[in-house]
């Protein structure tokens, strides 16, 4: 299989509007003849609905939550980056796309970058027309703020809420299709496969979680919009319902995977409790504008936060601000989260031993509580009312927690992945934020492409394929992918083992973040692959899913989903091991610079690796897509 | 006219109707306190029966009577329907705990509402099925004869029980304005930061002082 | 600590419900109250009986898909959600009563998970400006008072959990509903819609069947988001102004 990203010809600044005169369009007569399946409402997935449906295309939209509005875009805080440059300091599409090629660390497309920072300007526009509530400055202008070490201020942001307000606009402009007739909504039910023929996608399979009935729809083309992967880890700052199934059961029918193993960890989160630990909270990382990171410098094990005054200031190491004077407590995520995560290993931890400090008492001394409150009140009552501590009088405890996958399904300058027909977007597909992701980036994306690219791609490819070819659901495509899916539900429901579903996962979850999580070793990564693979081995015999598939089964649903994080476990493990360097999010032990940094290796690593898969069992095959870059200069990140 | 009839039976329409008439009702509730005040005049009753003469023989005050009676009836119909429908809100199942934050008597509107359209009966078999059409005597002043209402009053509120109901009732009623007043504003959508305080003060002050007053008239004519 | 917990059971929208009481022996006061669930869960799968099945989804308070009716109040003791409430704001020893939503529009799906989808309906009949994707002015053409901006946020942070439903003895949605129609009718883009918006979502919310307004406030003092009644005041406003006003005859 030979890799095309379809990236156009030309200057950078031209190939977007090249390509987008070159595609074919659907005659707007003939639209309506066309049938598009949505799968996933957050950004990316409403934004993509709301917009086909718009154009005259019918769309089958599905969501797993009890409303489209629930997607986990809901819960981004920070804000969405756009080179707007309404604040004169300087920034610029060049400049947008310049940051994100570089925050990734070199391994993202140069030309769906440059993309992504010229449509960004429309995405600010299209929100405010739909009434998402900006914040706004005293003259009724939008307001920008600086944001993740940017060096611009080009961050629009809604209070601490602004995922949720921009996919309430989506949602909205979702709403006035539904209403239209254009598009046709089904909540509460899970895409559980998708069904390939003639080596196009036709439809999927789903199932209503209400009554367990399974359903196929059949489709001019699929659009995956199913967000990220971040709960292979069990824990992580993901909803409990984020799953990869959608995405991975695309993958098993043909999908390449690109960079599964690119996760982001987040610095600023609320350390595990215990062992009840269900989900871990993030905290947004203005905090360390104010806070101090440290650690006793001589291991005190189970150091409570009510104890930490009595620590002498000459007995404490305030770890980022020794190691990278110049950056101190602002280094990027990725940084940050390493170091915590070494003076954890060192033992020096505090509370449960996975915690470190950030400490506000510097600030509060130095600019007065009200000046602390009004900048951090809310995540100051947020914290106390998860942990109990007040943060105003005893530092904070936090620690790293995994929050966004980069990887996701390869997909070309289209959004379509390897099987025609077959679409990803947002944070589903791997292509913009290259080995790690910058902050408020995730929103802009996921509204880029449901909004202003798949709108123009789809129409190529639906313009080509005719409407009149579709596929009934009688097909035997369909009644085999059918067959499929209600035999594993059948499978899961029949092993009636000894352990719940959530042990399976808690323990995979552990290996991931032990082996494949913050720092990587060979060593540790061959041990994971075998205890994932001894796991997935028990799981089929031992897991315990009771009731029917007939009802409202919640464990039924866990249970598929975990199935699959395991298998995707592997891969990511597969391709982490492949990845001998450091880059972004992924930080290979064996590649450091000789002061303890990641090391890039781009001769070996310029590429994107995008895993094939050959069946159950059998090695996934890689494939590599070079990556060119023209405009920019790889240099090694340094914040000493 | 579909849409007068789409607003009257929404039910924001609904509560617009309780809102107005309610409004309308406290309205003459300070009227009839005005009248009832001169019960205490010490002049043996003659400026309560000159005006309830009046109130009765006016021609204008009569056609606003009507109206108050049409008020009195609607308030009280329409209280009922948004009560069965606000009950088939609810669904079948209750809950089987319940720690509602809320203040018990806007809780209980119907209710007291309930006891205060007894009292209702009760007030107007008294003195208005009195005054209208029972057979009562008259006083004579400056030649003129008036009925003597006073009287009927007089000796209904000599006895301790009819003085029970009506301070009873009192209070029930300044539970009933004490949330009806604001509510009704509420309602109509005459909420505003700058006026909130003021329709807040005077709801409870009204609350406390009308029916407080109304009770003070049987009490202090008991004990004379 | 040691809770004792009383919660709803109900198979399916037809069957008929009843309370079940679970002895929990080891909860830590750690916890979120969803995690004593999946505690209680797990030993229920261990012991080969039914789940208790509950909506929950981001857990960390602003997705609104939990919904628990605790002790007598939507999402418990605390002004948050359900996800948010920790086992510390209660005592060691201590019986918990959890129940569903209540509400004839809010029809019980399975144990403690309702039918919400009401609120969605009522949307799609108006919650949305019509602008097509493209097309649209400069974000920075139309300047909006900070002051409304903000308002119109206040109004736009509701969560749609559904909470002020379930704490209202009529069971109204008058919160929810004003809440969306103040946060179009603040800004200026609303403007254009403003009286059909009114007038077709309080149509669709008195067709789902939710009750009237009583005033009570119960909703303002239950909403994890602070949404001000306020909104019910303007809400009022907007719709008697628009049907007495507009061409919709």
């Amino acid at each position: 299989m030979k890799l095309d990203s379809k990236i156009p010809e030309g200057p950078l600044a031209e190939k977007w509007s090249k390509h987008k005169f070159n595609l074919k369009l659907v005659n707007p007569a003939n639209k309506r003849k066309y049938e598009i399946i949505v799968v996933g409402t957050g950004l990316a997935g409403a934004s993509a609905a709301a917009s086909l449906a718009e154009l005259g295309y019918n769309v089958k939209a599905f969501c797993f939550q009890d409303s489209p509005r629930r997607a986990h875009s809901i819960a981004a805080q920070g804000g969405i980056n756009a080179a707007k440059n309404y604040r004169n300091d300087g920034d610029s599409v060049y400049r947008l796309f310049y940051d994100t090629v570089k925050g990734g660390d070199y391994r993202a497309r140069e030309g769906n970058v440059y993309r992504l920072a010229e449509v960004s300007v429309d995405i600010i526009d299209q929100c405010v027309a739909q009434g998402v509530p900006f914040a706004r400055e005293y003259g009724g202008l939008l307001d920008n703020r600086s944001f993740g070490g940017a060096q611009v201020s080009r961050t629009f942001y809604a209070r601490g809420q602004t995922g949720q307000q921009l996919l309430l606009g989506a949602y909205s402009a979702l709403n006035r299709q539904i209403a239209n007739g254009k598009v046709k909504m089904y909540n509460r039910t899970e895409m559980l496969d998708v069904v390939v023929s003639d080596g196009k996608a036709r439809g999927i399979i789903t199932r209503d979680l209400i009554t367990g009935k399974i359903e196929a729809h059949s489709g001019h083309a699929v659009l995956l919009c199913t967000g990220g992967y971040g709960n292979v880890f069990f824990l992580s700052t993901n909803a409990k319902g984020s799953n990869v199934t959608a995405a991975w059961r695309a993958h098993k029918k043909g999908a390449l995977f690109g960079n599964p193993c690119f996760t982001q960890i987040h610095p600023t989160c609320i350390p595990v409790s215990g062992d009840h630990q269900s989900k871990l909270t993030l905290m947004s990382e203005s905090l360390r504008n104010d806070g101090r990171v440290w650690v006793p410098k001589v291991a005190r094990p189970g150091l409570k936060a009510v104890d930490a005054a009595k620590i002498p200031e000459a007995e404490r190491d305030y770890f980022l601000e020794r190691k990278y004077p110049s950056f101190g407590n602002l280094v990027p995520r990725d940084v940050a989260s390493r170091n915590a995560k070494y003076a954890c290993d060192e033992g020096k931890g505090v509370g449960s031993g996975l915690a470190v400090f950030l400490d506000f008492a510097d600030a509060i001394k130095r600019d007065g509580k009200k000046v602390i409150e009004a900048k951090y009140g809310n995540l100051f009552d947020m914290y106390q009312q998860i942990t109990g501590d007040n943060p105003y009088e005893v530092p904070m405890m936090i620690f790293p927690a995994v929050h966004y996958t980069m990887g996701g399904l390869w997909v070309d300058y289209n959004l379509q992945t390897t099987v025609p027909g077959l679409y990803a977007l947002g944070e589903a597909n791997f292509s913009d934020h290259g080995a790690n992701r910058l902050g408020a980036s995730a929103l802009m994306q996921g509204l880029a492409d449901g909004y202003f690219v798949i709108p123009y791609t789809i129409g190529d490819y639906l313009a080509n394929l005719g409407w009149s070819d579709k596929i009934g659901t009688d097909h035997p495509a369909f009644r085999e992918a059918l067959e499929g899916v209600n035999s594993r539900l059948n499978k899961l429901l029949s092993i009636k083992g000894k352990k719940t579903v959530d042990e399976f996962h808690r323990e995979l979850g552990l290996t991931m973040w032990d082996y494949c999580g913050m720092s990587r070793t060979e060593e540790g990564l061959k041990k994971a692959k075998k205890k994932i693979q001894e796991l997935r081995a028990e799981f089929w015999t031992n897991v315990n899913v009771l009731g029917s598939n007939n009802e409202l089964n919640q464990e039924l649903e866990k249970a598929g989903r975990v199935a699959d994080f395991m298998e995707l476990g592997e891969l990511m493990v597969d391709d982490a091991l492949n990845r001998s360097e450091s880059c972004g999010g992924h930080f290979r032990e064996e590649s450091q610079t000789p002061d303890g940094e990641a090391l890039r290796k781009d001769d070996e690593f310029a590429y994107v690796a995008a895993w094939e898969y050959k069946g159950d069992n059998q090695p996934e095959v890689l494939h590599k897509e070079e990556l060119v870059f023209e405009n920019v200069k790889l240099t090694q990140r340094s914040y000493k | 006219m579909n849409w007068f009839s789409n607003l009257l039976s929404s039910t924001l329409g609904r509560k617009l109707v309780m809102a107005l008439t309610g409004l309308f009702l406290i309205l003459f509730l300070a009227v009839h306190l005005a009248g009832n005040l001169q019960l205490l005049k010490n002049d043996e009753g003659q400026a309560f029966n000159i005006y309830a003469h009046f109130m009765t023989s006016n021609p204008l005050i009569k056609v606003i009577s009507y109206v108050n009676y049409a008020f009195i009836l609607l308030h009280i119909v329409w209280a009922i329907i948004l009560t069965r429908r606000n009950r088939a809100a609810r669904g079948p199942q209750g809950y089987a705990v319940s720690n509602n934050t809320s203040h018990w008597s806007s809780r209980n509107m119907g209710i007291l509402g309930t006891f205060i359209a007894l009292f209702l009966i009760i007030h107007l078999r008294g003195f208005w099925y009195e005054m209208h059409w029972g057979g009562i005597a008259t006083a004579n002043y400056d030649g003129v004869d008036y009925k003597n209402l006073y009287a009927v009053v007089d000796a209904a509120y000599s006895q301790w029980w009819y003085v029970t109901i009506y301070v009873v009732s009192m209070i029930l009623l300044a539970f009933h304005l004490y949330h009806g007043f604001g509510s009704a504003f509420q309602t109509l959508g005459l909420n505003h930061v700058k006026y909130n305080p003021v329709i807040k003060f005077v709801g409870v002050a009204f609350a406390i002082i009308v029916p407080a007053l109304f009770a003070l008239i049987p009490i202090v004519m008991f004990l004379d | 600590m040691k809770i004792t917990l009383k919660v709803w059971r109900q198979k399916s929208k037809e069957a008929k419900g009843e309370f079940k009481t679970y002895q929990l022996d080891h909860v830590s006061q750690d916890m979120s109250f969803l995690e004593m669930f999946d505690v209680l869960n797990n030993d229920l799968v261990k012991k080969g009986e039914d789940p208790v099945a509950f909506d929950h989804d981001c857990r960390e308070g602003i997705c609104g898909m939990c919904s628990m009716y605790i002790n007598g109040r939507p999402h418990g003791p605390l002004q948050t959600t359900t996800c948010q409430l920790h086992m510390r704001s209660f005592k060691d020893g201590q019986t918990i009563t959890v129940e569903p939503w209540r509400a004839k529009a809010f029809p019980i799906i399975k144990d403690l998970v309702v039918d919400r989808s009401s609120f969605d309906r009522i949307q799609q009949a108006g919650g949305y400006i019509s602008v097509n994707t493209g097309g649209v002015p400069d974000a920075n053409e139309i300047a909006i008072p900070k002051k409304d901006a903000d308002a119109a946020f206040d109004a736009a942070a509701c969560i749609q959990c559904g909470a002020c439903v379930a704490a209202c003895k009529n069971s109204s949605a008058m919160l929810f509903v004003s809440a969306k129609i103040s946060q179009y009718a603040l800004l200026p883009q609303g403007q254009p819609e403003r009286k059909t918006r009114a007038e077709n979502m309080v149509a669709q919310m008195d067709a789902e069947g939710f009750g009237a307004c009583s005033n009570t406030l119960a909703c303002e003092a239950e909403c994890p988001k602070g949404i001000s009644v306020t909104n019910i005041a303007r809400m009022n406003r907007e719709y008697y102004v628009s049907k007495l006003s507009s061409d919709n005859v």
